[in-house]
């Protein structure tokens, strides 16, 4: 057991050896990313500050990823609660078609659609990237929102029709309550992978990049990297809080349900 | 509960009530009248139909077909939130999220009431369970004992006209569970409104019930009071299912009005009152004859009795303090059947092997097709 | 809830209460696969307009041909004819399925010892935290990762630079970047997360009892993992090695960045026959063909799996 460990502790640094880097090679005195250091600097977060076309990938990158985890969050909870609670003969082929992006190469979804949208003669844009984008999230959502939803006693929506209330109202006072930790958690997690999808966004956006796009096209200049090094660091630490709150919402979520709780996401 | 005849109504009329699934058949043709105030049981194996029964009582599954009427009225197309009826769930089905009194409370959100009434009317119920002071308590921090309460109050506080319960004590211990039984008699008399209770457990329902509708197969075999139930059931299978009882192969011959002879392998001869028959029996299709392990008793040696008298032999028997459970294989026939007898002081406990001589009576044979 | 009938005036006032309870709330009555199909109509629309039909669509672009900007819609095989017999085509589609296959046996071997760690060595209360330690690099921009493994492995990169620095090599080491190797360490990487999840899941549910009646019926240590743990972990191990490399097949960053020229797979191909030669039709075929390869071998190894199984009855 005891080399089990070890083993394991190895593992962790070959998962972390790279985003561990970053911080080291933003904050290093050098153009080149090459040890040995050179010494400390803030340079590369000033100069993030002083970039407009960042700024503006910036911008488009966080209006896609909230149009995106809102929208594939709400069809999250439809099929989420469909798949839970209600039997209806074809329900494997339509929640499988559903999750087919789950296993489905990015690329290919990212020319499927590239070929309906040019034939159809539509303009690519943001909107484009966020079609491909919900299409991608919503897998993710109904994987978080379905233990959320199986967790809950069908008898306790019942229980509320019983004592009176209508189906809708039941819904609002008893399940949306109880299922909301589930919901926040799916929207911070739809965010984060739309802030992070690379392909889908580099065949379907138009004029106007998304954030991966634009250090996609940075990093053939070698003087760049060292901001783009910068730029990684807040982008590591951004994931890293929105997924410490989504994992911080999972958890009162089994806590609230007063179940045991069975691990991370997914 | 009188219209204006005068005529004592049903609480609650079933009238060749159906319900199926596809091919599948939950309720075959039920009809019963449950009346106003009585505690009333269902009684049955898994699958039997009763809960689907219940909630079919409470709105939760629509008819098939026939007729539900609660308080005189036709509840085709009423919907489970506006019946007169509440709900104890098996799982009790308490908001994890809400407190115990915002529990209690939940069905009176709706009523035209002030703030410090429905308060009141709160902490009333939990008065009445037996939690005072418990309201401020989060929900999902309670015991199954206390939940059930909760589960109680919050039904009941609604007043409504029929108290449904489904299983309601199946998750919790022997213990818990037997207090429970005496409260819930406790507090069904209190209140004066009628209880369903679903249960698979035949004692339980023994125990609480006023009457008992004991079902098979999505129908109901008896309906009776609990006496009438362990004394005289309609069936076989009826007669298996509560208590223990013995069978033994019997044919009945009539010779006058007033006695029916009837012929019991291992016991003999023995003459049945009328009373003793099922509804719409004749003789041709009696097949056995039923007789429970208490009615029994086997002498000791040198025991006399003026009761009749069978002989076998002891094959097993069980030791339970109280009472031993023999096993006992009656001369001339092929199964063994369970006497009872109560350990009294100076009775000895017999030994495997020995032989029995069983005493009985042709008052406590039940005949069967 | 419906009020106790008094007299004879009370009752229109109830029927009217009630008929307006059914009108407003129609839905209460409908049936259960009535109230499924409305539920999941949004999302189930949703794949059906912006993935199976553009799916169709790609299906049908394979069988056009296209020369430069005008397309001809005639139904051909043309493009399947010329993927299958260019060796240039041939060689990308056998290599990215000889770098799937690499990555998905690198990632999910590597990754089985960790699940079955957390699993069996990890106290229960511990258990999450090590979930959460190993999908939190997965959750940082792909992108940079994988840009930062060519940092790390390059000629002039980090790992060589160390090396030559604590003086255990003389030489920068070449056969790390821009080749195979590197795809699939970079996709092995990326990808650890994706095997461990569910091999940990699978793990997670058996029973311990089992292994302990094993140990009684006089196995060893090692025949009980052989005999029971793995069986029992096996759908995990299945989930593992379709999720790992079902995507990886396709993948485009990694190849363009570490991969060097001899390390270009499909996705890469595809890319510049959409935007940059203005092929889409040739695109199209190529993606129907990786497809298609990706659901062979996936089915091929469902199918090993069910007859592993079964044999083990």
């Amino acid at each position: 057991m005891k080399s089990l460990r070890l083993y394991a502790i190895l593992y962790l640094i070959f998962l972390y050896a790279p985003i561990a880097l970053l911080p080291i090679f933003a904050f290093n005195d050098g153009t080149v990313i090459a040890f040995p250091l050179k010494g400390f600097t803030l340079e590369w977060f000033k100069e993030l500050l002083t970039i407009p076309a960042l700024h503006a990938a910036v911008l488009n990158s966080l209006i896609i990823a909230v149009s995106s985890a809102l929208i594939a969050t709400c069809l999250g909870i439809c099929a989420a609660r469909a798949g839970t609670r209600f039997a209806f003969p074809g329900k494997k082929g339509i929640l499988g078609l559903i999750m087919l992006p789950l296993v489905l190469p990015e690329i290919i979804v990212a020319v499927s659609l590239l070929v309906v949208l040019l034939q159809l003669g539509l303009p690519l844009g943001s909107w484009t990237v966020v079609l491909g984008h919900v299409l991608m999230c919503t897998p993710f959502s109904i994987a978080i929102l379905n233990s959320a939803f199986q967790s809950l006693d069908v008898s306790l929506e019942e229980a509320a029709i019983d004592l009176g209330e209508t189906r809708w109202s039941s819904f609002r006072l008893i399940t949306l309550p109880l299922v909301m930790p589930g919901i926040i958690s799916s929207l911070l997690i739809a965010f984060t992978i739309s802030l992070d999808e690379f392909i889908i966004a580099f065949f379907l956006t138009g004029t106007n990049p998304t954030l991966p796009v634009y250090i996609w096209g940075q990093l053939r200049f070698p003087q760049k990297i060292p901001v783009i090094m910068a730029l990684g660091t807040i982008l590591v630490l951004a994931s890293v809080i929105l997924l410490a709150i989504a994992e911080y919402f999972r958890r009162r979520g089994v806590a609230r349900t007063g179940q045991a709780d069975a691990g991370g996401f997914l | 509960m009188k219209d204006t005849l005068g005529v004592e109504r049903p609480i609650i009329a079933l009238e060749n009530v159906e319900k199926y699934y596809g091919e599948y058949y939950a309720l075959r043709g039920i009809s019963a009248e449950i009346r106003q105030g009585e505690f009333f049981s269902l009684l049955g194996p898994s699958g039997c139909g009763k809960t689907t029964l219940l909630r079919t009582i409470a709105g939760f599954e629509e008819l098939s077909g026939g007729r539900l009427t609660i308080d005189g009225k036709d509840m085709k197309r009423v919907p489970a939130n506006v019946r007169p009826t509440n709900m104890v769930f098996q799982s009790y089905a308490i908001f994890p999220h809400l407190t115990v009194a915002e529990n209690v409370g939940f069905g009176l959100r709706r009523e035209p009431l002030s703030r410090d009434e429905k308060a009141r009317k709160v902490a009333e119920a939990l008065e009445m369970v037996g939690l005072r002071g418990y309201g401020a308590r989060a929900a999902h921090a309670l015991s199954g004992g206390q939940r059930q309460r909760v589960a109680l109050a919050r039904a009941l506080i609604l007043e409504p006209k029929v108290l449904l319960l489904d299983e309601p004590l199946s998750a919790l211990d022997k213990k818990m569970r037997e207090q429970m039984q005496t409260e819930l008699r406790r507090l069904q008399r209190q209140v004066g409104i009628t209880f369903i209770l679903v249960t698979h457990d035949q004692e339980e329902a023994l125990i609480m019930s006023d009457r008992i509708a004991v079902m098979f197969e999505g129908q109901i075999a008896q309906l009776d009071t609990p006496q009438q139930l362990y004394r005289r059931p309609n069936t076989r299978q009826v007669g298996e299912f509560i208590g223990v009882m013995n069978f033994l192969p019997a044919t009945a011959t009539v010779s006058d009005e007033t006695h029916i002879e009837v012929e019991a392998a291992g016991l003999g001869r023995a003459v049945i009152a009328p009373d003793q028959l099922p509804g719409g029996w004749h003789p041709g299709q009696t097949q056995s004859v039923g007789i429970r392990p208490e009615t029994m008793s086997i002498l000791f040696p040198g025991e006399t009795t003026d009761r009749r008298v069978a002989i076998g032999t002891v094959e097993d028997l069980s030791y339970y303090g109280d009472m031993t459970y023999y096993v006992v294989r009656l001369d001339g026939v092929d199964r063994p059947m369970t006497i009872s007898m109560k350990n009294l002081v100076g009775r000895p406990v017999l030994d495997r092997g020995t032989e029995a001589r069983v005493a009985w009576d042709a008052r406590s044979l039940v005949l069967f097709a | 809830m419906i009020a106790s009938e008094t007299g004879s005036g009370a009752i229109p006032m109830i029927k009217l209460k009630i008929n307006i309870k059914i009108k407003a709330w129609p839905r209460l009555g409908r049936s259960e696969a009535a109230q499924g199909y409305f539920l999941v109509a949004p999302p189930f629309l949703y794949a059906l307009l912006l993935l199976a039909a553009p799916l169709a669509a790609i299906v049908l672009f394979s069988f056009w041909t296209q020369d430069y900007l005008t397309l001809d819609t005639t139904l051909t095989l043309k493009n399947y004819r010329e993927a299958l017999s260019d060796p240039l085509y041939g060689e990308l589609l056998l290599r990215s399925l000889v770098i799937s296959l690499a990555v998905t046996a690198a990632t999910v071997l590597t990754a089985f010892p960790i699940a079955y760690f957390i699993s069996f060595s990890v106290p229960p209360s511990r258990k999450s935290m090590w979930i959460f330690l190993i999908t939190i690099p997965f959750w940082s921009s792909y992108l940079m990762r994988v840009f930062l493994w060519k940092v790390i492995l390059g000629y002039n990169g980090v790992l060589n630079t160390t090396l030559t620095g604590l003086g255990i090599i003389d030489e920068p080491l070449s056969f790390i970047l821009y080749n195979a190797n590197a795809v699939v360490i970079t996709l092995a990487h990326a990808y650890a997360p994706f095997a461990i999840l569910p091999i940990y899941v699978a793990l997670e549910k058996i029973d311990r009892s089992l292994l302990e009646a094993s140990r009684d019926l006089g196995e060893s240590r090692v025949m009980t993992f052989l005999r029971v743990t793995l069986p029992l972990a096996m759908p995990g191990v299945v989930a593992a090695v379709l999720i790992v490399f079902i995507p990886t097949i396709g993948d485009y960053v990694t190849p363009r960045l570490v991969g060097g020229p001899n390390g270009l797979m499909i996705a890469n191909m595809i890319q510049t026959q959409f935007l940059k030669l203005n092929n889409a039709p040739m695109g199209a075929a190529l993606a129907v063909l990786a497809m298609a390869m990706v659901t062979a071998v996936s089915l091929v190894f469902l199918f090993l799996n069910r007859r592993y199984l079964k044999g083990q009855k």
